[in-house]
């Protein structure tokens, strides 16, 4: 028998027209602490689903052992039985119920079919003690912190009798103080033979806790560090980004003018979290004509920054100076920023992005209509000529503008996406994340759009967790972590490596 | 062509075919009653305050709302323009004036708590259901007033008729209206063809095109031919039509109604593309109440006095023609003229069953399971579409 607690053998798991994961090999030690690092999108979480039963036997190919017997798990309630328990980045609790209530929710103490409550909050007691959490079981979620919610989480799978307890991203909403305690209790787990994988962006924190790391990256396990002089940072941020960057992006020599919009001084407080600091102190400037990237990770801001300077559609107590050609902004809300000139693409175009429901045409004038209407009155051909205009350019596939955009793929709406903003006639676009989630053709073709609209003489601002994008697109790029821009450096000058340690670049300590 | 888009198309000359399918039904069931000149005045005047209700409902709930208190809002606009004209003695403009502003205020109050405070639309109407049938009670004293002035009661049993004499038993002026509203349609529709052709946009086969325009020419002509053989053309009608062309064009040809749509799609999306979200909310609203005061007025008028329980569930009438006609529970799908013609097939069928002597229980299993129906319809069509 070996000591393994998991084996993960040969998993490979393709959604339509992409491999997310080929091929993976993942073996855990029972009671160690095993560190996961990859790339956003590398295939880590799709990795833990696989594991957790979210993608059932048959959505993938593969085997996986736990405790030396072949598993094959069709929903999380059949993992969790076993004793593997994931607890996501975000948290899984009802805000509206008790600690206690949560942590007994789908597993209520039940007696002749009623809840015995004395029962429940007995145990809660006990369990939020092993956590080192002092709050009573009967307090509601939303009074507690996100630090102790994270502690509930785990309170919560140790009720499970729980034997892997897998942690997605655990301290990126974490304060430092709630991180080390997090930390220590996962230590303090470790005693007592609960094994733990974690996903995480820290490298840091990784290097403080992990007994090793396997880093994956395309889909792919590159290696397995264990603890010890071999597991350095530089290590793993090399395995991270290792990659070969071929033909992935048009050549592109821009001509880069004066300077167009910079923002000075700008901070932001969380929209929905009281006292914290999402933005703190950050200035970049864009030029007419070049392409800047924002490279951070996920939970660093990057969407908070835009949208903050994007008519304050997030955030609020926004502090800073924004200018547009060297003279002030003074932008109230998203129409004001439209008409100064400015434009943002979501990260999340389906969200916020486009009316899925409605048709390609009325899509990409939504941002616009003032500029097709007269009196009040849209002009209908106008704006089909509009459309038509940008179906030829982005080379939308559809075979009509009156096609409902829900059905296009992730590529052609991202493509009435930039329409949209396009037909805006702006200054400065930001776009974030614009390839997320389109396969490596649409990508090609979205970065061809990106460099006309520099050559246009617009200042583009790509955000992007993808490095060898910005590398392969951008002439400037600056680098964000936890709220603050850490550094910029022309993108000749960039690596991974160097981009990545000013993106896991911590605030020093004080 | 787009699969959804065209079931849109689809749904809405669908549900024009069960119009006329209804129409027929009872035609035959009655004996030829339910089209009898005499009886399709009466479904003009009895069911038209419905269909200016579903115009302004339809809005509320294209924009993801919804709004309970329309019917409490028509008895407090009729006990307003009753106590003008019968304990004040005010002109009958003056109580239109005023019905019309107290609709347009409570729309307003109501907007204000929607979009503003952030209130969803189905509480605050509830309360303003309340609210206003409460108020409705005070004013009156808990009695019913009545009779209206003489000028204020032909706002609603009021007929244009003889400006042009008669032809055979037929009112002229009528028919001479009824085919005018053909040939508009017609001419708008060829004009909207010709754009898109030259824009080089599909259109639908012209020969589709003829036979929808041979249906919608028929069912107008014989209806304004069943109005010229009795009293003429019902000044309720003429109110009716102006609205559902004002409205119909908002809806789609201006930038107002196109925020109404991108709200009810997609309320981020539409926010983070410059559309002021609570002020188009609001405004919503306050057309809800506009139309609900104009509602009143002629509901008013009609029944010839106020009472304290006027209006009494007319807001799930209005509900029902939305949904019936097409628009969809979520927000951001949804027409007028298909809410006009669901709230015409509830007129019809209610009359209808009224006409067989159907007692009213009975009626209220039979809309409540048309209802029902109809919206499963519409949703299993969409999934099946979906998962082609």
């Amino acid at each position: 028998m070996s000591n393994n607690i998991l084996e993960m053998r040969s998993i490979t798991k393709e959604f339509p027209g992409v491999k997310a994961l080929s091929d993976v090999n993942l073996v855990v030690e029972r009671g160690e602490i095993r560190a996961i690092c990859g790339e956003n999108g590398a295939g880590k979480s799709t990795l833990m689903k696989v594991l957790s039963g979210v993608y059932p036997k048959g959505a993938y190919d593969g085997q996986i052992f736990f405790e030396n017997e072949e598993v094959s798990f069709n929903s999380i309630n059949q993992s969790e039985e076993k004793g593997i328990v994931i607890i996501h980045q975000e948290l899984a609790l009802v805000p509206t119920l008790s600690i206690a209530e949560n942590i007994f929710l789908g597993n209520e103490q039940v007696q002749r079919g009623v809840i015995n409550w004395h029962e429940t909050n007995k145990l809660a007691a006990q369990l939020l003690a092993r956590v080192g959490l002092d709050e009573n079981p009967m307090t509601r979620i939303t009074d507690i912190g996100v630090g102790k919610q994270q502690l509930v989480e785990i309170a919560k799978a140790l009720s499970k009798k729980v034997k892997l307890l897998i942690l997605d991203e655990p301290t990126a909403a974490l304060n430092d103080t709630d991180s080390a305690h997090l930390l220590s209790l996962l230590r303090h787990l470790k005693e007592q033979g609960i094994t733990s994988i974690m996903i995480s962006h820290k490298l840091n924190e990784i290097i403080a806790i992990a007994d090793s790391t396997t880093i994956i990256r395309d889909g792919m396990t590159i290696e397995t560090v264990q603890k010890g002089p071999e597991m350095t940072q530089d290590r793993i941020i090399k395995g991270m980004v290792g990659r070969s960057l071929d033909n992935l992006f048009p050549e592109h020599e821009g001509t880069i003018g004066e300077e167009l919009f910079r923002i000075e001084d700008w901070s932001v407080m969380h929209q929905t979290i009281p006292d914290r600091l999402a933005i703190d102190n950050a200035n970049f400037d864009v030029r007419r004509g070049e392409i800047v990237g924002i490279a951070g990770l996920m939970g660093a801001g990057r969407t908070e920054l835009a949208m903050s300077v994007f008519g304050e559609a997030w955030g609020r107590k926004i502090s800073g100076k924004a200018f547009l050609h060297g003279k002030e902004l003074h932008l109230r809300n998203v129409e004001e920023a439209i008409e100064a000139g400015l434009a943002y693409a979501t990260e999340d175009r389906k969200r916020y992005g486009l009316n899925l429901i409605d048709d390609i045409r009325h899509n990409i004038s939504a941002a616009s209509l003032k500029r097709i209407t007269k009196g009040g009155w849209v002009n209908a051909n106008e704006e089909i000529i509009r459309a038509e205009k940008y179906r030829a350019d982005m080379r939308i596939k559809t075979p009509s503008i009156l096609n409902v955009v829900g059905q296009l793929s992730g590529g052609n709406q991202q493509k009435v996406v930039l329409s949209k903003w396009m037909m805006t006639e702006p200054e400065v676009l930001i776009l974030d994340e614009p390839t997320r989630g389109i396969d490596v053709g649409a990508k090609y073709e979205i970065y061809t759009i990106i460099n006309a609209l520099a050559d246009a003489g617009k200042g583009v601002i790509v955000i992007s967790s993808e490095l060898p994008e910005l590398l392969g697109i951008c002439d400037r790029i600056f680098t964000l972590a936890f709220g603050r821009i850490t550094g910029q450096m022309p993108a000749k000058e960039a690596t991974q490596e160097n981009l990545m340690r000013l993106m896991t670049k911590e605030r020093e300590a004080v | 062509m787009a699969g959804i888009k065209n079931l849109v198309n689809m749904r809405q000359s669908g549900i024009f075919v069960a119009l006329v399918a209804i129409v027929l039904l009872f035609q035959v069931w009655t004996g030829g009653t339910l089209l009898s000149p005499g009886n399709v005045s009466n479904l003009v005047l009895q069911y038209s305050y419905i269909l200016v209700l579903a115009i302004g409902m339809l809005f509320v709930i294209v924009v993801g709302h919804i709004d309970l208190s329309v019917g409490s809002i028509v008895a407090l606009v009729g006990a307003v323009a009753a106590t003008l004209l019968i304990k004040m003695n005010m002109p009958w403009w003056v109580a239109v004036v005023a019905g019309i502003l107290v609709g347009v205020l409570i729309g307003a109050w109501h907007g204000f708590w929607v979009a503003y405070i952030g209130i969803p639309g189905f509480i605050v109407t509830l309360s303003g259901m309340l609210l206003f049938r409460g108020a409705t009670a005070i004013v009156l004293g808990s009695i019913s007033l009545s009779p209206m002035s003489p000028e204020y009661q032909q706002i609603a049993s009021g007929f244009i008729q003889g400006l042009f004499g008669t032809a055979g038993g037929l009112d002229v002026f009528t028919l001479i209206i009824g085919a005018a509203a053909v040939v508009g349609v017609i001419v708008s529709a060829l004009r909207t063809r010709k754009a898109r052709i030259s824009y080089e946009q599909a259109v639908e086969p012209f020969g589709l095109m003829v036979a929808k325009f041979a249906a919608v020419g028929l069912v107008v002509m014989f209806f304004a031919w069943r109005l010229a053989a009795s009293r003429g053309l019902p000044i309720v009608l003429i109110i009716l039509a102006v609205l559902i062309l004002v409205y119909s064009l908002l809806s789609k040809n201006t930038v107002y109604g196109r925020h109404v749509y991108a709200i009810g799609g997609n309320i981020h999306a539409a926010r983070l593309s410059g559309v002021d979200v609570k002020r188009t909310i609001f405004s919503v609203y306050v057309h809800m109440g506009f139309l609900s005061g104009i509602a009143g007025v002629i509901y008013s008028s009609r029944s010839n006095g106020a009472q304290p329980g006027a209006g009494n569930m007319f807001e799930l009438d209005a509900i029902a023609a939305c949904f019936i006609g097409g628009a969809a529970v979520t927000g951001g799908v949804g027409t007028v003229i298909g809410a006009i013609i669901g709230g015409m097939i509830m007129a019809v069928m209610t009359n209808g069953m009224q006409l067989l002597g159907i007692d009213f229980p009975t009626q209220q299993v039979v809309k409540g399971l048309v209802l029902l129906l109809a919206v499963a319809f519409d949703l299993i069509n969409k999934q099946r579409a979906l998962s082609k």
